[in-house]
């Protein structure tokens, strides 16, 4: 059974203010497996949030629908952990109560909190940092604190907007190991959002590639690359070459149609 | 030496006040029963304060009992606004149709001067402590309740998502996000309602009670006793520092978090 069902999803935005619809997302199907690590591939935009945030539950598709192991979504829940672009952290909260917050809201008593969030806090390699405040970390280190809260919970499924977005390039790349480590050892699906082609390819076992306004599938591809993945390897060169080429002709197309229709309904200002 | 320096370095400003009155008075500028020496009300407090010869006559030695009654009702009126300011400012904050039905309501009672209450609080509540506490209430409630409303209306909608991501109930959201996250601005609230709470307590006590520090102000200057009115003015002073020093205790022990990431955590 596959772990996240999308089907013929739809999403309209009301702009009450300029009297008119944005169609966000226009007839997306996915179906991702158990254990699959999909990247939503996409320009800035183009839906990847929103897309995100209806399996999170945090938005409701206009139309078709949405299900996570076999039950519709209606509201975000404790079955599906989040990581968000900007961390979100409690800045009142240390980072082992941030990271055991899921645990508070059951009612568990301190000690026990403590000692579970420990785990968490070893596997994102925070050791040291328990009692400090959000404030008092860096980005990258606020990151790994989101994700230790988000694997606590054990969910069957993660999904990660643009996490690692804000950090520099080393940072990143360690963050993005760890990620596959963690995501081997703890055997969950991940939905992943970037706008890196780079990044799509280093993390995912699927890339589903997104067009912009409305946002689409353009192509789901399946990677079966060998762990860890060569980035200069020629499968890998290929791969990107291919998408690199399938966004080119998008954003050609939508110059396009640009030119033929210059104030295009539905659109926002002029198209990127 | 800094040290030390540090630990004066608020008592330069009112020294440099005491000394300078003390020499207008002295030089006979102003007859001296107009304005008295600081030396002569401090002379007129302590025997307020420990009762030794006499000067403060029928209050001498009644200090004490006259800042606990105003005290008193202080704690009672701002009580009762801090615990109800925050809850119902949480309610308009969060639910629209509780703002909805009660925001505009509230807002017309706003404007009204809280001393402007004061004839129909002696008719409801008599000439006891209970018109006090009542007024002290009107001061302290407003200030508390739309800064609470302010504090979670700005909350980070982000932080109510991923707790709601973990399972947070609606309750839980409250309990566990949006009040910690109000907790800046409510704390601003509750700073300002309690100078606004001393300044009540003194006025009714003026008019409408006859005990306290407000009390013995107004009564002092019917019978000509200005060192006993600087002297009460000094010790509701004196007291209203020391409560708000007391919520700003209050204050950096809950938003300890908070140090080192904004500029007001830099005062000591
Ligand atoms: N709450 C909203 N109300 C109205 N329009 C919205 C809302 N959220 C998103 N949109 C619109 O929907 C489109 C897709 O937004 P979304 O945030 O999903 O993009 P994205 O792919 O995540 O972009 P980015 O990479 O910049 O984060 C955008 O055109 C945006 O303006
Ligand atoms: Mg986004």
């Amino acid at each position: 059974m596959a772990s996240i069902e999308l089907k013929n999803i739809t999403k309209v935005f009301r702009d009450a203010k300029r009297k008119r619809d944005l169609l966000a997302i226009d007839d997306v199907s996915l179906s991702v497996e158990r254990n699959q690590f999909l990247c939503l591939l996409g320009s800035s935009g183009c839906g990847k949030s929103t897309l995100l945030n209806m399996i999170a539950g945090f938005e409701k598709p206009t139309g078709g629908s949405v299900t996570v192991g076999g039950k519709p979504v209606d509201g975000p829940g404790a079955d599906r952990g989040m990581v968000f672009q900007q961390a979100n952290l409690m800045p009142w909260l240390p980072v082992w109560e941030n990271v055991a917050f899921h645990l508070r809201l059951k009612g568990w008593r301190k000690a026990d909190r403590r000692a579970a969030a420990q785990e968490y806090i070893d596997m994102v390699g925070l050791q040291g940092f328990e009692n400090h405040f959000p404030a008092e970390l860096s980005g990258g280190m606020s990151q790994r604190v989101g994700i230790a809260r988000a694997l606590l919970l054990n969910p069957q499924v993660i999904l990660m907007d643009e996490p690692f977005a804000a950090l520099d390039a080393q940072t990143k790349m360690d963050m993005q190991e760890e990620l596959v480590a963690i995501w081997q050892k703890q055997r969950c699906t991940i939905v992943f959002v970037t706008h890196s082609v780079d990044e799509a390819l280093v993390l995912g076992t699927q890339v589903a590639v997104l067009t912009s306004r409305p946002g689409r599938v353009r192509e789901l591809i399946d990677l079966d690359l060998p762990r860890p993945r060569d980035i200069t390897g020629q499968q890998f060169n290929d791969h990107k070459r291919h998408i690199l080429n399938l966004i080119r002709e998008e954003g050609m197309q939508q110059r396009r149609e640009a030119k033929a229709d210059p104030v295009p309904a539905g659109r926002q200002g002029a198209a990127a | 030496m800094t040290a030390l320096w540090k630990s004066w370095e608020r008592a330069v400003v009112p020294l440099f006040i005491l000394v300078g009155w003390e020499i207008v008075s002295r030089s006979g500028l102003l007859p001296a029963a107009l304005l008295p020496p600081p030396t002569v009300v401090l002379h007129a407090w302590a025997d307020w304060v420990f009762g030794f010869d006499e000067t403060a006559q029928g209050n001498s030695g009644r200090w004490l009992a006259d800042a606990l009654s105003s005290a008193v009702r202080v704690a009672a009126g701002y009580g009762i606004a801090a615990v109800s300011g925050i809850l119902l400012g949480i309610a308009i904050g969060w639910w629209r149709w509780v703002e909805r039905t009660v925001e505009p309501t509230i807002q017309m009672l706003r404007p009204v001067p809280p001393v402007s209450w004061i004839p129909l609080a002696i008719i409801w509540f008599g000439i006891a402590n209970k018109p006090a506490i009542f007024l002290v209430f009107l001061g302290a409630f407003f200030p508390v309740l739309m800064n609470t409303i302010h504090g979670v209306k700005t909350a980070d909608r982000n932080l109510i998502r991923a707790a709601s991501m973990m399972g947070a109930t609606e309750r839980q959201l409250l309990r566990h996000v949006v009040f910690p996250a109000a907790l800046p601005s409510i704390f601003a609230g509750l700073r300002i309602g309690i100078g606004a709470a001393w300044m009540l307590t003194v006025t009714a006590e003026m008019v409408a009670v006859k005990s306290g520090l407000g009390y013995v102000l107004w009564d002092s200057y019917y019978f000509l006793r200005y060192d006993l009115v600087l002297a009460s003015m000094a010790s509701i002073g004196l007291l209203g520092y020391a409560t708000d020093g007391l919520i700003k205790l209050l204050m950096s022990a809950a938003l300890h978090w908070q140090h080192g990431s904004t500029l007001q955590s830099r005062e000591g």
